[in-house]
């Protein structure tokens, strides 16, 4: 699925930092199988032109344009979320303005993945790479490799962390572009419950980076994981999420994605419903303005029998902006009884905005529901009417209108601070929504 | 002499899209202040596109004539302007807006009315009690509005919200664009009590409908008769008795050839 670039990628030829030889080891076997990254020739990257990566000259660090304080943690955050933050800037952990997530009660192992490899190999070993070596990709072979900067978080049975864990990824203007590979592994026990966000966001303006990272999360029978990517990188960044899920048996993931920021982003959900009546709920949120192309591909396999997946997708484009989906349902031949649902839907708010949606079943069982559809559309005339006929002027129902499209993925997540946040964050990048006055 | 809160004269109109299909020929109305208007017709009539183009829809041409809303015309007013200058049109089919509740709808609506009177606008709590109070005289439980904009609303939820934002935006003309349809008898009264309990001898209402029996709750002053898109007769309300009976076909209208037109 590699392809030969047709000249040397600087991404290609960094060198990790040190870790124990079952990591390097580990490292070396994705190293061996990646030949270069994707083209355009690549079908699953034929919508996304990576020359600006490719042609970028990435340092793994960089002098940044000015120092972290508390102060800009605490207003980058998610506000009024009382989560345990760890806080990674340009790509490194930053202990001092991270909170401790010792207090997250017993039965939760909360840790750097280095400090993991140190003193948690156990539990490390046995999961890392289980779910991303589903997803077939030239990224998430070189996150792989370069493996070292993130999070570790296990959960075991039965146990329920008191609050979220946000892994706040901070960007700064570096003297040079960084490339940053964060890797986060999440573990829950059987009957474990915890949410994790990843989010990622530019300091003041930010400049040119690229974050590729991998999250893999293993979900056990019966357990309940609630995971967010909130992506707000700098608007000339680069950001290649990885999302790859492992689920047991009853056990219940929900994945919230909401693109925002980004020159170039690609947001990969990859589960695997491997245990009976496992349910996955993928809902997700891209919204483009100026030269912003958002890239989403979800591949959901269901490879055991009476599991339920539901995707949601839906993008918002102005400008000249791409939104790009691609949604692909797996059903293996001893998944009987699945049942999986898919939609994409997309708003176009300006005559040079585009999108491509490709929806795809591959199945190999005989008894399964499965249904997908993809809309693109403006807004909805009759809908702008009604609200006119209210006596909202058209920009305000227009505004409303678009704004609703959006809110109605929100409802679906349980933490309601995230919702005010996004809420907040649609009505500053709408056009003419500024006046609205929304609570959420 | 009062001025008529609505007068139509000689409106005709045609569709933007298809100037060939003249849809309304020559309609003359005139609303004076409180009364109750019925407008029936048979399927294809016109009726309900007079509804929206008194509501404003762009879709129609105005070819010819006049519409005067409190002596005024409002030929180029656009469907807000008129809907804050008191005209409501309750849909036939009001539509779902997954992702905006009921609440954050109307107080957006009640603070724009505001806005186009001059007006500050209303706190949070100054409009939590409007709305407890309009909720209470049209019989919609609260907790209505707590649900995002008819997302998920029976038939007769969707057309009890729709009097319900007539009463909460205090409009002075409603024009109900077959209100009755698709609804059972409890739903029909509960609607029909709402509208009633707006009568004010001021507010007017004009009810677009097939059949006589919304008439038998809302009882008008006038019921006329639409025929391919002209009044073609006007009484009091035992007109509405006469159609029930006779059906249309008196005006040499053939029902079972028009349905599902």
């Amino acid at each position: 699925m590699t392809s030969v670039m047709d000249q040397p990628v600087g991404i290609l030829t960094h060198e990790p930092p040190p870790a124990p030889e079952w990591v390097q080891a580990f490292r070396a076997q994705s190293r061996q199988a990646l030949t270069g990254l994707p083209t355009l020739r690549d079908e699953a990257w034929r919508y996304t032109n990576l020359a600006p990566i490719t042609g970028t000259n990435f340092v793994l660090e960089s002098t940044s344009q000015r120092e972290m304080t508390r102060a800009d943690v605490a207003r980058l955050r998610v506000p009024e979320l009382d989560a345990a933050v760890l806080v990674f800037v340009d790509g490194r952990f930053r202990p001092e303005l991270s909170d401790k997530a010792a207090d997250l009660g017993a039965g939760v192992t909360c840790a750097t993945l280095g400090e993991a490899f140190e003193r948690h190999a156990d539990l490390v070993r046995p999961h890392l790479g289980a779910a991303s070596s589903e997803h077939d990709d030239p990224f998430t072979r070189l996150n792989d490799a370069m493996l070292s900067a993130g999070v570790f978080v296990h959960v075991a049975d039965g146990i329920r962390p008191s609050r979220p864990i946000e892994i706040l990824s901070i960007a700064t203007r570096t003297v040079e572009p960084v490339a940053a590979h964060p890797r986060n592994l999440i573990v829950v026990g059987k009957g474990g419950r915890v949410t994790v966000l990843e989010h990622y966001i530019a300091l003041d303006e930010g400049g040119v980076y690229l974050n590729n990272a991998v999250t893999e999360l293993i979900a056990g029978d019966g357990a309940f994981v609630e995971h967010y990517l909130l992506e707000r990188e700098s608007e000339r960044a680069f950001n290649v999420s990885t999302l790859a899920i492992r689920q047991g048996a009853q056990g219940v993931v929900h994945s919230h994605t909401v693109l925002l920021g980004g020159a170039i982003v690609r947001n990969n959900v990859v589960p695997v419903l491997a245990g009976e009546g496992a349910h996955c709920l993928i809902n997700g949120l891209y919204v483009g303005h100026g030269d912003q192309h958002l890239d989403n591909a979800m591949r959901v396999r269901h490879a055991a029998a009476r599991c339920e997946s539901r995707q949601y997708y839906k993008g918002i484009m102005n400008g000249r902006s791409r939104g790009v989906f691609t949604g692909r349902i797996v059903v293996d031949k001893g998944a009987q009884k699945t049942d999986a649902i898919q939609t994409n839907r997309n708003m176009l708010l300006s005559d040079d905005a585009r999108v491509n949606a490709r929806p795809q079943l591959e199945i190999y069982a005989d008894d399964v529901r499965c249904t997908h559809g993809a809309t693109t559309g403006r807004v909805d005339d009759e809908a702008v009417f009604y609200f006119r006929s209210r006596g909202l002027s058209e920009p305000v129902a227009r505004a409303m209108l678009v704004y609703a499209f959006a809110a109605e993925g929100f409802d679906r997540m349980e933490l309601v601070p995230v919702r005010r946040l996004l809420a907040r964050e649609m009505i500053d990048k709408l056009p003419m929504a500024r006046g609205l006055s929304i609570e959420v | 002499m009062t001025t008529p809160l609505l007068e139509i004269r000689n409106l005709h109109v045609r569709l933007e899209d298809d100037p060939s299909v003249e849809i309304l020929n020559g309609i003359d109305l005139k609303i004076m202040p409180g009364e109750v208007h019925s407008i029936m017709g048979p399927n294809g009539s016109g009726k309900s596109t007079l509804a929206q183009v008194l509501a404003g829809k762009e879709d129609y041409e105005i070819v010819e004539g006049q519409i005067l809303f409190k002596g005024e015309d409002l030929t180029d007013l656009g469907a807000d302007e008129r809907a804050n200058s008191g005209i409501f049109l309750a849909f036939q089919y009001p539509v779902e807006i997954p992702g905006v509740s009921a609440m954050q709808f109307l107080k957006a609506a009640v603070n724009a009315k505001r806005g186009f009177e001059g007006q500050g606008e209303l706190d949070a709590g100054a409009l939590l009690k409007h709305f407890r109070a309009k909720a209470q005289q049209i019989k919609v439980p609260f907790e209505m509005l707590k649900r995002n904009v008819n997302e998920g609303f029976s038939g007769g939820e969707k057309k009890r919200f729709e009097i319900f934002q007539m009463a909460v935006l205090d409009s002075v003309l409603g024009i109900l664009d077959e209100s009755d349809s698709g609804l059972d008898i409890d739903a029909l009264r509960i609607v029909s009590e709402g509208v009633n309990s707006m009568r004010d001898g001021k507010r007017s209402f004009l009810l677009i409908t097939h059949y006589q029996r919304l008439l038998n709750y809302i009882v008008p002053d006038w019921v006329h008769v639409l025929i391919g898109g002209r009044i073609v007769k006007s009484g009091g309300k035992e007109l509405a008795l006469e159609l029930e009976e006779h059906g249309y076909a008196p005006f040499g209208v053939n029902e079972s050839a028009v349905a599902g037109a």
